[in-house]
């Protein structure tokens, strides 16, 4: 049970060499792995590659494979790995409790039990009044715990991090660290963080990887 | 997979779009060489060029065609790049008065500037007899006059909020305040800081709509008819004469005539390409001097107060439709209707059939746009931006009606289906299509692609993240591109005259024909319906998001 990745490189549209040298990495169940290095060199899409988000033209190359299930050819929306921004997107045009009803897992039937589940989510990530407000109205912070629920309600089995912190001042990071990963370990849920900030790397206690 | 789908959305435009385009041209262009097997020509000669140059006033329409046309869309694109650099980054407010203008159908808007001009007009009214001394109309060719002075004054109201609108959308993309701050740091004014930092970089992005502008302005007819010259025409308006005239032997020199109008547009857009290379260079040399003139500031504020008296021009000509639509009796000079009465509008009997032809025309041509834009951008979304694909999506926009909506409609004769609604559906999305696209193609790439991939993630396929994800939170720009496609479609008049075959008729037609009448309380009427449609339609694209995403910060502003 784990995230492997396999010879993974991308190549951009038009262009001869992959943006990064091949890598090969697990991630074991619980652990969130840190994925560091400059700008440009292309963590995000070495997340959208994994997540199978890469924008038409970007050729992936080598393997990624989920609990043993080798996921490379199938779309985004069948992988089942969870993905956040530093935004922290909510659908706009959604209320905060419908975006975590547009994550729940479709296997949850009944108005009543997907209401409660969802409901229970929000209770979890201290948002229990939340159900009905504009994601517009929501802080930094509440906005980033609601979209982690979301992931979880989606049942991903694997979870990315594209700089989930760096929007937050610094007092909100430590207290979202510990909710971040703390779930993570308490689902163990194998997870990958691109990040720029060592304290994201350090608070994640997982192994380093300079891209 | 993807493959199939670029595919079929190629074989969809080039089947919709392009074919028909190619087929009207070819058959115009058979006929202008003497081929038209329906009256019985069938021999390739240059007979009907020899008759075209014959055709009395011909030169003359020439002549007139390329003044009006390249004079008007040069004197806009100078006076709306003064006016948006007067305007940008002091608040929307006056921006706001040329919504009206951008709305209102080209025939309607040239009716409302003939009630104004004319010798008989509101402004002389206006101003009679107590400063003329005149207490009947003054014997003055105030309204198509022979050198096209009225017809370049209705395209300059018409295209001038056109490129100002375009031109501030493409502002958008520049990082204007920090260039003019740097600019002003370094010595220049802010005008010419504008001039050297800012244009040079904003007419990039805005050339394809001016050559739309140079093109429509060097083939309009409707605006023509009203507002220009009439013995000779502009060139359009006498092909759409001779197309239409009882005598079927113009029809091969009015192909001629059609073909060379389709060279007057291509080699009008390779001059302006050719004058932009030149002006260029002058303009490299100009900032290599580095001159700090203050020269710049004049010419801005003379084109903003230009601009602005173009706007009051445009503002009043609509008034002056809706109160001719109200007018019982009013004789010259009286500055107001002396009785006003509302028969008109209470006998829906007489246009009420028009009315509802333009409306089915226009939400039916709307809605096929619509999905061809909504089909076409999702594909670019799944399997990548066709190369060229833009250049078929506004060719119907380059090319002249005129040059190819006869032998279009020969084709469709053949095969039975002109003078049908279908027929005139089907040219209409011709036009409706491209400026669909051109509304909604920015805000649909500017979507943050992050949000496609969060609810990917979370397991959305294809389909929930199109009725999901995208069409709800771009609800407000898709909505405006089918205000923008209806306003198109309403003010259609050649597409309709020649599709139509005369059996459709529509609030535009009738406007057209009937503005060489004499009664202006009916024209008045059928000008005032014809520019309240697009209102109308704007009003519910504005409002309704504004009711469907009332609880939505995230929507109200930004994303659209």
């Amino acid at each position: 049970m784990s995230l492997d990745l396999i010879d993974l490189t991308v190549t951009p549209p038009g262009a001869t060499q992959p943006l990064f040298a091949p890598l090969t990495l697990s991630v074991a169940p619980g652990q969130v792995v840190t994925v560091t290095g400059p700008s440009g060199v292309g963590k995000s899409t070495l997340l959208d590659a994994i997540g199978g988000h890469l924008a038409p033209g970007f050729v992936a190359s080598g393997r990624v494979v989920l609990n043993g299930r080798d996921v490379t050819r199938l779309p985004a929306e069948s992988r089942r790995i969870g993905i956040l921004f530093q935004e922290a997107l909510l659908f706009p045009h959604l209320s905060v409790g419908d975006n975590l009803a547009f994550g729940l897992a479709a296997r949850i039937r009944g108005r009543a039990a997907r209401r409660a589940a969802v409901q229970a989510a929000l209770d979890q990530a201290g948002l229990s009044d939340f159900y009905d407000r504009d994601p517009a109205t929501l802080s930094g912070g509440q906005r980033a715990r609601a979209a982690l629920m979301r992931t979880a309600l989606a049942e991903s089995l694997a979870l990315l991090l594209d700089e989930p912190f760096s929007k937050l001042d610094t007092a909100l990071r430590a207290d979202l660290r510990r909710f971040f990963f703390g779930h993570v370990q308490a689902h163990a849920i194998p997870t990958l963080m691109v990040t720029h900030d060592t304290e994201d790397a350090r608070a994640a206690a997982g192994p380093v990887v300079a891209l | 997979m993807t493959h199939l789908l670029r595919l079929t959305v190629f074989a969809l435009a080039a089947g919709a779009l392009v074919l028909p385009i190619l087929a009207g041209l070819w058959e115009t262009g058979r006929a202008a060489f003497g081929v038209l097997p329906a009256i019985g020509a069938d021999r390739l000669t240059l007979d009907p060029w020899r008759q075209l140059a014959a055709l009395p006033g011909f030169a003359t329409s020439l002549r007139l065609t390329l003044v009006t046309g390249v004079g008007s869309t040069l004197v806009a694109l100078i006076l709306a790049a003064g006016a948006v650099a007067m305007l940008a980054g002091r608040g929307g407010g006056p921006a706001r008065l040329i919504a009206p203008l951008l709305a209102a159908p080209h025939a309607a808007l040239a009716i409302g500037v003939a009630f104004l001009i004319a010798p008989s007009g509101w402004i002389v009214r206006l101003v009679s007899p107590w400063a003329t001394g005149w207490d009947r109309p003054p014997d003055l060719a105030l309204l198509n006059d022979p050198w096209g002075g009225a017809l370049m004054l209705g395209l300059l109201i018409k295209e001038v909020p056109f490129l100002m609108l375009v031109m501030a959308s493409a502002l958008g993309q520049l990082p204007l305040r920090a260039t003019l701050a740097t600019g002003r740091a370094l010595g220049y004014g802010r005008a010419t800081a504008w001039l050297r930092l800012i244009l040079p970089r904003l007419y990039p992005l805005i050339r394809l709509p001016v050559y739309i502008v140079l093109a429509f302005a060097l083939s309009v007819v409707d605006m023509a008819i009203i507002l220009g010259p009439s013995t000779p025409p502009t060139l359009a308006v006498a092909l759409t004469r001779w197309f239409g005239a009882a005598d079927t032997a113009l029809i091969l020199p009015a192909s001629a005539g059609a073909v060379l109008q389709a060279g007057l547009v291509v080699g009008g857009i390779a001059l302006w390409r050719g004058a932009e290379l030149m002006l260029a260079r002058l303009g490299r040399a100009w900032l290599r001097r580095g001159a700090r003139g203050r020269g710049a500031a004049a010419l801005l504020a003379a084109c903003g107060a230009a601009v602005a008296g173009l706007v009051t021009l445009g503002l009043l000509a609509l008034a002056a439709l809706a109160v001719w639509s109200l007018a019982w009796r009013w004789p010259f000079p009286a500055a107001l209707p002396e009785a006003w009465s509302l028969r008109g509008w209470l006998r829906p009997a007489d246009w009420g059939e028009a009315l509802g032809t333009t409306l089915a025309l226009g939400l039916a041509s709307t809605a096929l746009s619509l999905t061809l834009a909504i089909t076409w951008l999702e594909a670019e979304d799944r399997a990548g931006r066709m190369p060229w694909s833009g250049a078929l999506i506004y060719l119907p926009l380059l090319v002249p009606q005129i040059a190819f909506l006869y032998g279009l409609n020969v084709v469709m004769l053949r095969a039975g289906l002109s003078g049908g609604m279908g027929a005139v559906i089907w040219a209409q999305v011709l036009f409706v299509f491209p400026y669909v696209m051109l509304a909604l193609a920015d805000p649909w790439r500017a979507l943050d692609r992050r949000l496609l991939a969060t609810a990917a993630a979370l397991g959305a396929g294809p389909v929930r993240r199109l009725l999901g994800v995208k069409l709800p939170v771009l609800a407000r720009p898709i909505l405006t591109a089918a205000a923008v496609g209806f306003a198109v479609s309403v003010a259609q008049y050649l597409p309709t005259l020649f599709m139509g075959a005369g059996r459709v008729t529509t609030l535009t037609t009738e406007a057209v024909t009937l503005s060489s009448g004499s009664d202006r309380r009916v024209v008045g009427l059928y000008g005032a319906l014809q520019a309240m449609l697009p209102f109308l339609a704007y009003a519910l694209a504005l409002g309704l998001p504004a009711i469907l995403h009332r609880n939505r910060r995230g929507l109200t502003g930004g994303l659209g």
